[in-house]
């Protein structure tokens, strides 16, 4: 049975599954775009400045994938440690990167922009914190993969599920990126 | 990513194989993980399709109730007051129980049936036997994707017993209808229901999305190139492709409706007055949400009928002894009509307040979908042209799916022009198009797999005798219920109306509406003998006593009769030829399996 096409296949299946999932995911934010820019092409649009904590949300996302980069190298080594402080520390970013969206969003109700305000603001809300929930959802992969590093009844040898967070975590970093560059052109 | 890690994965996926195929001599799965939380995409297969004959059962006995009144606008039926309570009193339907009944049908059978149940069951079944492989790419992703449904599914029946009833706006869920609960009874907790069982929807939709797609790109048998690959793998693939990059940006649509229903956003919403009160929403727009809505809302309808064109022309292959025609030209018209699928979402919107100057662009796109879907039926045509045709009940039905595509296609000619659909635009015209074209062809599909595959899924035959009878009666009922309709929408009798008995104009249409109601409760009544043949044949029927029961060429017949979890007790077979070699040579049919020989050329 082994015989099977080992050397046929040439991407590991859940790989193949994120990247697809990543285009749905893409699909998805392309829905909340377009309908921003139908939006802001009729009459009744307010424009103004993004809260300016978003540059530094997006220097920590930035951060973080770096180390996620980092971790995966570790793992590769097999310097388990390092790999485990890396991991946590993504995580943490991760968390700190959420709180400063957070943040953003009661600067802008303090500025007179509350969710339920002009329609360029709900978008704003909602995009973003689209977002932040699906880099939760990262986080929430790195704590399981956290778990299993620490697991010492059955040990994985396998950098497939860290190479499927990490492929991850910088697909919501590139996003976040051209969601901030698509916002700030398009106000 | 490194040769090394790629190698590690591999060995590890070729390891989850082979425990799952030992596990299953060594010892009987306990129910639960056999018929429950199963991991065999076989198993998953026949829960979706189960749950999708469920809903089938309560979508289509919504369209006998409604037909009733539509029907017999003055008669009172006591019976619905026992069933209905309040919302049926004196027997006959109140008019918000008629919008409820006429949502609820169009969002059961257009995402529960014909979505969940006809692409879920089939692309499970089919996609990892006749590719060769043991399973899914991810089988636990798999299990989820049907549990997702399971659960969107109990929020949606949920829905159906609340007090203020189920969502009743219409299946498209229009703001600002849907988005204020002040709107109307049906626009209260019901739509917060539908939008949620519609999120998890979504949500199972792109787990098993991906989950076809990674398999049949990525765990097909050796030899099985993509050209190899039988037509149905190829319209799964398609299906499954427009599933994945539509069904976000519906999600994203009722992302943005929920928050105007609860966060008091604007999205869609402006300048509306709800009994003389002015609402504070300013700067929304209702054609955002058409616009994201449709975009999924038309890639939907090819998402219901790839699947069915796929098995109609595998079945039609197996039927008619004759290798298909055109098999490039068949996967060249699914492409196109993929790629089409996405930029003809406007023509739903020509009389909505899109800009006329635009719709002259998606009346062209719309038209050249004409071009793969003309192409598509010449080769069907000419796959059973001169074929040693043997009338199974599938065979039957997939004929029966090329009539009704044929007939409900040139219907969408003249309701793809945004001229004539100034007139054509909601009225019983449309309804009788989409239900030809995209329902009863969907259906035909459907059955066609149900018939064909049902040895595969239970080692039975289904009774032949009630599949004929189940055959035409549909086929004819489907004619009588829809073609009258035509002429009742060319005379501008609009759609969603309660009664029209009060109408001068088409109180001429009330003995053509009995009748349309009386042929609609035959049929329905003759489903229900399918349902019954169904459960029967699965503990009753005929068994089957050989491997290859319609002699047919692709992988999945060479599985044991009742395949394990792995589906090939030995080695996967390799793949030599394609899935097409019938009257080849001599030979009846040349399975995929056998070497191309000396004097032969492949195809």
């Amino acid at each position: 049975m082994h015989t099977m096409s080992i050397q046929r296949k040439k991407i590991h299946p859940h790989k193949y599954s994120l990247w697809i999932a990543m285009g749905s995911i893409t699909m998805m934010f392309i829905g909340f775009t377009s309908a921003y820019v139908v939006k802001r092409s009729q009459a009744n649009w307010l424009a103004f400045e993004l809260p300016h904590i978003f540059w530094l949300s997006t220097a920590v996302i930035l951060l973080s994938s770096l180390t996620i980069h980092l971790a995966l190298k570790q793992f590769r080594e097999r310097n388990m440690q390092r790999y485990k402080q890396l991991i946590t520390l993504t995580a943490v970013l991760g968390v700190i990167f959420a709180a400063c969206q957070w943040i953003g969003f009661s600067q802008l109700k303090n500025s007179g922009l509350p969710l339920n305000g002009p329609v360029s603001a709900s978008f704003i809300y909602v995009i973003v914190g689209v977002h932040m929930l699906h880099v939760l959802g990262g986080v929430v992969a790195l704590l399981i993969m956290f778990a299993r590093a620490y697991r010492t009844r059955i040990r994985t040898y396998s950098s497939v599920p860290i190479e499927v967070a990490a492929t991850y975590w910088h697909f919501v970093d590139v996003l976040w990126i051209y969601l901030l560059i698509f916002l700030s052109i398009a106000r | 990513m490194s040769n090394e890690a790629t190698l590690h994965s591999q060995q590890e996926v070729m390891h989850g194989a082979h425990d799952h195929h030992d596990h299953d001599h060594h010892h009987e799965d306990s129910f639960i993980s056999k018929y429950v939380f199963s991991l065999d995409h076989k198993m998953i297969a026949k829960q979706f399709l189960i749950t999708g004959i469920i809903w089938a059962i309560i979508g289509a006995f919504f369209s006998v109730v409604f037909r009733l009144q539509l029907g017999f606008p003055d008669a009172t039926f006591p019976w619905l007051e026992s069933i209905l309570g309040h919302w049926a009193k004196g027997g006959r339907i109140t008019p918000e129980a008629y919008y409820a009944l006429v949502t609820m049908h169009g969002t059961i059978l257009v995402f529960f049936v014909l979505t969940a149940g006809l692409s879920g069951t089939f692309s499970n079944l089919l996609i990892p036997l006749q590719v060769g492989a043991r399973d899914m790419a991810s089988p636990f992703m798999n299990c989820l994707s049907y549990w997702f449904f399971f659960l969107a599914s109990l929020v949606m029946m949920a829905s159906l017993f609340v007090q203020t009833g189920p969502a009743s706006g219409g299946w498209t869920m229009y703001p600002p209808l849907s988005a204020l609960g002040d709107a109307s009874i049906g626009s209260k907790i019901g739509v917060d229901l539908w939008l949620i069982s519609m999120a998890l929807f979504v949500v199972s939709q792109l787990l098993g999305g991906l989950n076809y797609i990674s398999t049949l790109l990525n765990m097909r048998t050796k030899g099985m190139s993509m050209t190899k690959m039988p037509l149905t793998i190829w319209s799964f693939f398609f299906t499954a492709v427009l599933g994945v990059l539509s069904f976000p940006v519906l999600l994203s649509g009722f992302i943005l409706l929920l928050m105007d229903r609860h966060a008091g956003t604007s999205f869609y919403l402006s300048d509306i007055f709800i009994a003389g009160k002015a609402l504070a929403n300013e700067g929304g727009s209702a054609i955002l949400y058409q616009h994201l809505f449709w975009f999924l809302g038309h890639p939907e309808v090819y998402i219901i009928i790839l699947p069915a064109m796929g098995m109609v022309s595998e079945v039609l292959a197996v039927s008619s002894r004759k290798p298909i025609f055109g098999y490039l030209a068949m996967i060249g018209s699914l492409f196109a009509i993929c790629i089409l699928a996405f930029l003809v979402w406007a023509h739903h919107m020509f009389v909505t307040g899109l800009n006329p100057f635009l719709g002259a662009f998606f009346v062209l796109l719309t038209l050249l979908i004409a071009v793969p879907s003309a192409i598509k039926v010449f080769n069907w045509l000419t796959t059973i042209w001169k074929g040693n045709i043997r009338f199974t009940p599938a065979s039957l039905f997939s004929i029966g799916f090329v009539s009704t595509f044929i007939s409900g296609g040139l219907t969408g000619i003249w309701l793809g022009n945004s001229s004539i659909d100034i007139h054509l635009h909601d009225t019983y015209f449309v309804i009788a198009h989409f239900h030809i074209v995209m329902g009863v062809s969907a259906f035909f599909g459907m059955f066609a797999g149900i018939y064909h595959w049902f040895p595969k899924m239970y080692g039975r035959f289904m009774n032949n005798t009630i599949g004929y009878i189940h055959f035409w009666v549909t086929l004819i009922g489907a004619y009588l219920i829809f073609w009258p309709m035509h002429y009742e929408g060319m005379a501008g009798m609009p759609r969603r109306y309660f009664d029209y008995s009060s109408w001068t104009s088409f109180n001429q249409f009330g003995g053509l509406n009995q009748f349309i109601s009386i042929v609609v409760i035959l049929v329905f009544a003759t489903q229900l003998l399918f349902v019954f043949n169904f459960f029967y044949s699965i503990f009753k029927g005929r068994k089957l006593t050989e491997q290859n029961p319609w002699k047919a060429t692709s992988l999945e017949w060479t599985t044991p009769i009742n395949p394990g979890h792995g589906n090939w007790p030995g080695e996967i077979p390799e793949v030599h030829r394609w899935a097409y070699d019938y009257s080849k040579d001599g030979r009846d049919f040349i399975p995929q399996t056998e070497p191309i020989g000396p004097n032969e050329s492949a195809h």
